[in-house]
């Protein structure tokens, strides 16, 4: 056996003063070896980072640790602060969640590349450029002699984070970690530093940490996974293995909780309640109050259980981890909402929007530019349907639904909401306009006034249009909080005292104050954490199956997306590529940016990852104020002959489908109607 | 209202349980309450007894008396009647005007806050003294005149103040919201915006009340501010400097209790600032926590 590069038993991290210590991490065990890439999985509070920052003594004073951990031999709790730093400089690289503060603005990427390796004294100044070149180009950073001189504005986010890779395999260390390499950035650009970070890790034979709360990218790059609850790890195995049967209730209900690509559930199945927090932790299991099996059980309600081994290399910290079955939900899609699309006059009509901004520069402000946020936008929504627009960021997406809110004045084409023009409306006939349509915002936190009560909050809308009274005053906001699921006894209270997911429900509930017709979803889920966004996922749909609702649906993760929609446009760089129903789209998308986006989204099935086939795309989103000539998307393009980087695509009908596209070479795949998910199908890309 | 009355007792409580902030809160107060019943203190500050004058302190003139015999003692507790009042005054002149000029300038931007802001800097640009002693050239010289003075120089603290807050709220989810559900920019500057800037307009009152004082004092020391007989604080140094070989006490200890007042207000409003602005940061931590992975 391998001796570990890492080696953490009974690790315990207390924050705050005396008398009023909060627990962050309580008595945590693992190992992790050489060549292994073991991902810590949990959600915001786990305590997955400090644990990560803990084992290489990077915690600030205010921290107390105690248990041992052993790294490359070192014991680092108690270890003088030089040999700590001689460590972390030899042995350790980090990589961390946003690049663009990662790396320091003011010195050129090659210079900090080096800079570890040059002050350990391995490397000569002089020899510093060709070194840093060098190590660019492992990580598939076009012209890295170049590139090595520039400073990190210069570069893209893909190419930042991959960049600080680059910084941290220099030294050729013995533990990577990797706190949410990827959260930050683009699904299309996400596989692509997935896949350079795991060629490295396989040519360097180092061991990563790889901490996440995505399945997906579990799913994708792990050999063995950590579960973190309420400070402890509560389940490892392996990755097929935790998949496939897991032996946690916390680690099934996560599985089951999480909307997939590659099926859709007729409904998510929520786990119940909050996380904890680490200062108010309950007796006995920390899982107990949301869990399935152990509800109620005394020996839950008292002892906490510790991490047992459940076979075959696999820990557990359940009680009862032989009462979990194999996981057998059904992969029904949800019905799409034919009815009343066949018939009914669409709610809202856009057509041809643009939003176009000014680029100003020089002392005079004079425009010497164009950014086409959005530059021809065509979509409908029926009543009782939801539409939904993804795209990655910048393509402006979100854009477009503050222009049809009128939040952002369009600068072209109509909108029309139930039968009338609502572009460039003022005072009196917007806010009437409003009335119908309303607005979730993607950030719970910063969508709430937070000296009003939530009472007031939701009542704000009424009394703006002076209706608080005609539509039942008081009683009106209490029938509006069941609605959403929250207690009538929190009506009193600030925003401050809610949690994300409950915030987004007041957020809800204010939008529906005034009776719309349409809601304006911005990535209503985006901000939660995984098992409170299928809570908010199934409010919603029961919301629209109650009140007839249409969802206008703005996000860019896929799996959510193929979950509540019934149509789907995509949308780059200002336009929509290709627009058709849910399953036509996901089943036959035409194109290549569809097909690219498909293949690029993580499938939490770690069965599948060999096999599944990967159109990584190249390059980034480019800058919309110059946008390339003919198809925008023509750079990136696996299909792009000379005609599309001259002629503009129009948008129409793909042959006799209810697909819309726009690409002078749309088409499926290899072989026609064969799904991008089913194993080994797709077709190389090149 | 309940809540408004908890938070004040909270951060009444936590200025209290600082040393420097509550020696200056029970100054301050002291000041205050002496100021507002000082027809109800066995105090008089006309009556003239010539055979008195300048006598050092003693049993019944605590701080001594001045040129004319009159009680210093009472011509400070009435002089603070007269700082504390044209503070006031000048403060609030200076809020209902700077705050609006703020509120209006960041949130509509473009040619308002231009135009706005060029006229806060003018006035910025004027030395307050000079400006406040054209002011009353103008006015004639009276408290109101003194009082008005010092409340023009004090707009564009508050203008830019509010201006800088405005800015950071404008673009937060929560005023676009009620943006999208209706609400005219009227309503979102003074309902939305307005009571989400509390804390820094707070701590500017208490800052701006200390160099109103000092304002107010100058002017009467320059000649030009109160007229006399009212008592007032830069009057008395004013005299008392022509004096200081023969009674050292006419002018030190007027001056000292001056000095005292500014240095509490200031005291105070840095205490308010850390108060304030540290319990932003923690909601901030808090938050920051809770969105992290």
């Amino acid at each position: 056996m391998v001796d570990p590069v890492l080696s953490v038993r009974g690790l315990k991290v207390d924050f705050g003063g005396e008398g009023r210590s909060v627990p962050v991490v309580r008595g945590v065990d693992f190992d992790v070896y050489p060549n292994e890439l073991l991902c810590i999985v949990g959600e915001s509070g786990s305590g997955k980072s400090v644990t990560s920052l803990a084992v290489t003594g990077l915690l600030s004073e205010t921290a107390r640790m105690s248990g041992s951990v052993r790294l490359c031999g070192v014991d680092v709790i108690g270890a003088a602060p030089e040999t700590l730093r001689q460590m972390r400089g030899r042995d350790v690289g980090f990589i961390f969640q946003d690049p663009t503060t990662t790396l320091n603005p003011v010195l050129t990427v090659g210079r900090q590349i080096t800079e570890g390796e040059v002050a350990h004294g391995r490397l000569k100044k002089a020899d510093a450029h060709a070194r840093a070149a060098e190590l660019l180009r492992e990580v598939d950073v076009a012209d890295p002699e170049g590139r090595a001189g520039q400073y990190p504005h210069q570069f893209s986010g893909g190419m930042r984070q991959r960049a600080v890779i680059a910084m941290a395999m220099a030294g050729q260390p013995k533990l990577i970690i990797a706190d949410e390499p990827t959260t930050a950035l683009d699904v299309t650009v996400q596989a692509q530093v997935l896949a350079v970070l795991a060629r490295r890790q396989a040519e360097l034979g180092s061991a990563v940490i790889l901490i996440t709360h995505d399945l997906g990218v579990v799913a994708e790059v792990a050999d063995r996974v950590a579960v973190m609850y309420g400070g402890r790890i509560v389940e490892t195995a392996p990755v097929a293995e935790i998949f496939a049967n897991p032996r946690h209730p916390y680690t099934r209900a996560l599985l089951r909780s999480q909307p997939r690509i590659d099926t859709s559930d007729a409904r998510l199945d929520p786990i119940p309640g909050q996380p904890p927090t680490p200062g108010a932790l309950t007796k006995g299991c920390s899982f107990q109050p949301r869990c399935a099996v152990g509800r109620d059980r005394p020996l839950c309600m008292t002892e906490e259980p510790g991490l047992r081994p459940v076979g075959d290399g696999r820990l557990s910290a359940c009680h009862y981890p032989d009462e979990l079955g194999p996981d057998t939900v059904p992969a029904a899609p949800r019905a799409v909402a034919e009815a009343a699309s066949a018939t009914a006059e669409p709610l809202l009509i856009v057509d041809g929007l643009k939003v176009h901004f000014p680029v100003k520069t020089g002392v005079l402000r004079r425009t010497t530019g164009w950014v086409k946020a959005v530059d021809g936008v065509s979509l409908s929504v029926n009543p009782g349907e939801t539409v939904s627009l993804v795209g990655e960021s910048g393509c402006g997406k979100t854009t477009t639904g503050r222009a049809i809110m009128g939040l952002i004045k369009a600068t072209g084409g109509s909108i029309r909401f139930a039968g009338r023009s609502v572009r460039d409306l003022d005072g009196a006939a917007m806010r009437k306009a409003r009335r119908e349509m309303q607005y979730v915002f993607q950030d719970p936190y910063a969508s709430l006034n937070p000296v009003l009560s939530v009472e007031d909050i939701v009542a704000e809308p009424l009394k703006i249009h002076g209706i608080y009274d005609e539509m039942g005053g008081a009683r009106r906001i209490a029938e509006l909080f069941d609605m959403v699921g929250l207690s009538r006894s929190m009506l009193g209270r600030f925003p401050s005292e809610f949690s994300g997911g409950q915030k987004q429900r007041i957020g809800i509930a204010r939008a529906l104050a005034l009776q719309p017709k349409l809601l304006i979803l911005d990535e209503p889920v985006a901000a939660l954490d995984v098992s409170i966004q299928a809570q908010v996922i199934n409010l919603l749909q029961d919301l629209q199956a109650e009140l007839g609702l249409a969802y206008l649906f703005i996000a860019h993760n896929l799996s959510v997306v193929r979950h509540v929609s019934d149509r789907v446009a995509v949308m780059y760089l200002g336009r929509i590529v290709e627009e058709s129903s849910r399953d036509g789209l996901y089943g036959l998308p035409v194109h290549p940016y569809t097909q690219s986006l498909l293949s690029a989204a993580p499938v939490p099935d770690p069965e599948v990852r060999d096999t599944r086939r990967r159109i990584v795309l190249e390059g980034e989103i480019p800058n919309p104020a110059s946008p390339p000539t003919g198809c925008t998307f023509h750079p990136r393009c696996f299909r792009a002959t000379a005609r599309c980087a001259s002629e503009s695509p129009s948008f129409g009908r793909y042959q006799e489908t209810a697909t819309r596209t726009s690409c002078h070479h749309a088409g499926p795949l290899a072989e026609a109607h064969r799904n991008v998910f089913a194993a080994g199908s797709l077709e190389a890309a090149s | 209202m309940s809540r408004l009355l908890r938070k004040t007792g909270s951060i009444l409580a936590r200025l209290l349980s600082r040393k420097g902030s509550a020696l200056a809160l029970l100054f301050l107060s002291a000041v205050t309450f002496a100021a507002i019943f000082a027809n109800f203190l066995p105090l008089d500050p006309f009556g003239q007894k010539l055979v008195n004058a300048l006598k050092g302190p003693s049993a019944t003139n605590w701080f001594g008396t001045d040129e004319l015999g009159r009680d210093i003692l009472a011509r400070v507790v009435y002089g603070a009647r007269t700082s504390l009042l044209t503070a006031a005054g000048a403060v609030a002149i200076a809020a209902l005007a700077g705050v609006p000029i703020g509120l209006v300038a960041g949130f509509f931007g473009g040619w308002r806050d231009a135009a706005l802001m060029r006229l806060v800097d003018v006035l910025l640009a004027l030395p307050a003294i000079l400006f406040a002693m054209a002011m009353i050239a103008v006015l004639g010289r009276s408290q109101a005149a003194a009082l008005i003075a010092v409340g023009i120089t004090g707009i564009p603290s508050f203008a830019r103040i509010t201006r800088a807050q405005v800015l950071t709220l404008r673009k937060r989810d929560f005023v676009t919201a009620v943006e999208a559900f209706g609400g005219s920019a009227t309503y979102n500057m003074f309902r939305t915006i307005l009571p989400n800037s509390w804390s820094p307009i707070f701590v500017q009152v208490v800052v701006l009340c200390s160099v109103a004082i000092l304002l107010e004092a100058a002017l009467s020391f320059l000649g030009v501010g109160v007229p006399p007989p009212t008592p007032s604080w830069g009057e008395m140094l004013r005299t008392g400097k022509s004096y200081l070989h023969e009674a050292p006490y006419y002018a030190v200890l007027p001056g000292l209790v001056l000095t005292l007042t500014i240095l509490s207000f200031d005291v105070l409003g840095r205490a308010l600032s850390d108060i304030l602005q540290g319990r932003r940061d923690v909601d901030v931590v808090a938050k920051a926590g809770e969105a992290s992975s």
